[in-house]
């Protein structure tokens, strides 16, 4: 099966500076997938590449097995993106935004889809209004609109949730969800994990320009051993045997970080050697968060080379 | 074929639904200067045998007023779509840098025509300036259009900021114009100025473009169309590089 994005190798720099440093990354079809970082780990300018807005030093990249460079016409009516900038055009109204948009890619007699898409998006009330007039959350809607309107079979949303509002960011993640399920490929890059664990299958996370990892979000919080346990005590101390082990405090609760599960045993038992009372105990299991702190973290990243002429 | 067209059309309707400043101030502009310099120069200035200084004066302001706006569309347009930001919308596109190079140009052209043409309609109700030889005047009209609308392409990827623009029209296409026999023939000038003015490739436009009113110039509008031509061909041929290599477009 041709892969929705493959990128092979690919490095960019601008000047001495290095954003990326030979990512390799494939995005099956029908995947959500996500591209997780920290700011200014590459992944703008890994989407812009891929989508033909950045020329890359050396390296490939391709959508639905066109070469973005070589076979660009194709490979562009195969994406659709959604940029992180809130852009418009101040002359235009919403559907004449998205007529023009349509026209583009070369696309004649679109209108029923156009008119899908404004339903589907709630921007019908708004069809005929000027882009200028627009609150924020209504421009990220027409962007998303705009990515649609060639149909891609691959889209791509590059922070698409960065301040919308609770019910915007809902309906568009049943939106895209619902276009997920219909086949089409999602890549999306947030800086809220839970949305990413709680809707991709698979995530890349990048750092300093290189993929630091690469996995289903499954293997991924597998990989991390042990848990955290919240506990409120009555009196409110915690047995010295067990200080080591607490990594913060918050709510008159202490956390334990526990290497593995079968600690929780000596926990119990300093516990009860110490005659306090339990009042609250929550075993957390890791998540995505956690993930991403310890691999940013932990992950020693080659320093960059320095430039030889 | 249809996405071209339709950043054409959305050119077009880009400055149109600013009409009354893209077209009906620099025709009320154009007007003025005429108005101003006709009543100052009339008695002092005879530039052909037999044609009044207003009448004279009369081709090379819709000239100017052709490829000043010419230049503004592309250049402004681009400018605009680079500072808001949405000439992503255009770059995400399929569009090639051939279509997107053609689709400016034709709009900065419709533009200047259309201010050209008004000012030339609006002068008629007040002089009688003949029009000898349509196909010279309309030849000049679309390759000073066109020409011009190149450049405010290359201006308009260039310029990273509005002041770089605005320097680009103050010092290199105003002196230009204004230095290209607009106001006065170059015979009538010193012989350095005469020389300067010859390689001055807007006083080529201005010249044969006056030629399809009067039958009359300074040099043969072969010559001038050849070297308009010649002109156009060359900074077409830069522009598409630029656009192809996304100068400053593409980082």
């Amino acid at each position: 099966m041709i892969p929705a994005i493959e990128v092979e190798q690919m490095h960019k720099r601008y000047g001495a500076l290095r954003v990326l440093a030979g990512i390799d990354l494939k995005v099956e079809p029908g995947e959500f997938f996500a591209l997780l970082g920290p700011n200014g780990a590459g992944k703008t300018t890994l989407i812009n590449i891929i989508a033909g807005l950045t020329r890359a030093t050396s390296g490939r990249a391709r959508v639905m097995g066109y070469d973005v460079v070589s076979r660009y016409r194709q490979a562009r009516r195969m994406l659709g993106v959604v940029p992180q900038e809130l852009v418009f055009d101040p002359f235009f109204t919403v559907r004449e935004t998205l007529v023009l948009q349509s026209g583009y890619y070369g696309l004649k007699n679109n209108g029923s889809w156009i008119e899908e898409i404004i339903h589907h998006l709630d921007l019908a009330d708004k069809a005929d209004t000027n882009m200028r007039a627009l609150s924020g959350g209504m421009k990220r809607r027409v962007l998303v609109a705009q990515a649609l309107v060639h149909k891609p079979p691959v889209i791509v949303l590059d922070e698409p949730t960065a301040g919308v509002d609770v019910e915007l960011r809902q309906g568009l993640w049943r939106f895209i969800k619902q276009l997920n399920r219909e086949g089409h490929t999602i890549v999306l890059t947030t800086h809220y994990l839970e949305e990413a664990e709680a809707l991709c299958s698979r995530v890349a996370m990048m750092k300093q320009g290189n993929v630091v990892a690469l996995d289903s979000i499954r293997n991924l919080v597998g990989s991390v051993s042990g848990c955290s346990v919240r506990l409120r005590l009555s009196p409110d101390t915690l047995p010295p045997a067990l200080q080591p082990l607490m990594s913060s405090r918050e709510e008159g609760c202490y956390i334990l970080t526990l290497a593995e599960y079968s600690q929780l045993e000596q926990v119990m038992a300093a516990l009860r050697k110490a005659a306090l009372h339990v009042l609250e105990m929550q075993v957390l299991q890791p998540d995505l968060e956690e993930v991403f702190i310890r691999i940013m973290g932990t992950h020693k990243i080659r320093k960059p080379e320095t430039l030889s002429v | 074929m249809t996405g071209f067209l339709t950043l054409l059309y959305k050119e077009l309707l880009r400055f149109w639904k600013v009409g009354f400043q893209t077209v009906f101030a620099p025709m009320v502009s154009t007007l003025l200067y005429l108005l101003i310099f006709s009543h100052v120069l009339e008695e002092h200035v005879q530039a052909y045998p037999g044609v009044a200084y207003t009448v004279f004066l009369v081709p090379g302001l819709v000239m100017m007023a052709m490829l000043q706006n010419a230049f503004a569309n592309s250049s402004s347009s681009l400018i605009q779509s680079k500072i808001t930001g949405n000439l992503i919308f255009i770059l995400l596109s399929p569009l090639s840098y051939r279509e997107i190079f053609f689709a400016y140009v034709t709009a900065s052209v419709v533009r200047g025509l259309a201010v050209g043409l008004g000012v030339y309609l609006v002068t008629l109700t007040f002089f009688d300036v003949p029009l000898s030889s349509f196909p010279w005047v309309l030849m000049f009209a679309l390759m000073g259009s066109a020409l011009l609308g190149a450049i405010g392409v290359i201006a308009g990827i260039w310029a990273e900021k509005f002041d770089q623009l605005a320097a680009f029209q103050n010092f290199v296409i105003l002196p230009l114009t204004f230095l290209s026999g607009v106001f006065y023939t170059i015979p009538s000038l010193p012989p350095f100025w005469q020389g300067l003015s010859h390689l001055n490739p807007f006083f080529y436009m201005i010249d044969g473009f006056r030629y399809g009113f009067f039958r009359a110039s300074d040099i043969s509008p072969y010559v001038s169309l050849g070297i308009v031509a010649t002109c156009f061909v060359a900074v077409s041929w830069l522009t598409l590089q630029m656009l192809k290599r996304g100068y400053k477009i593409r980082h």
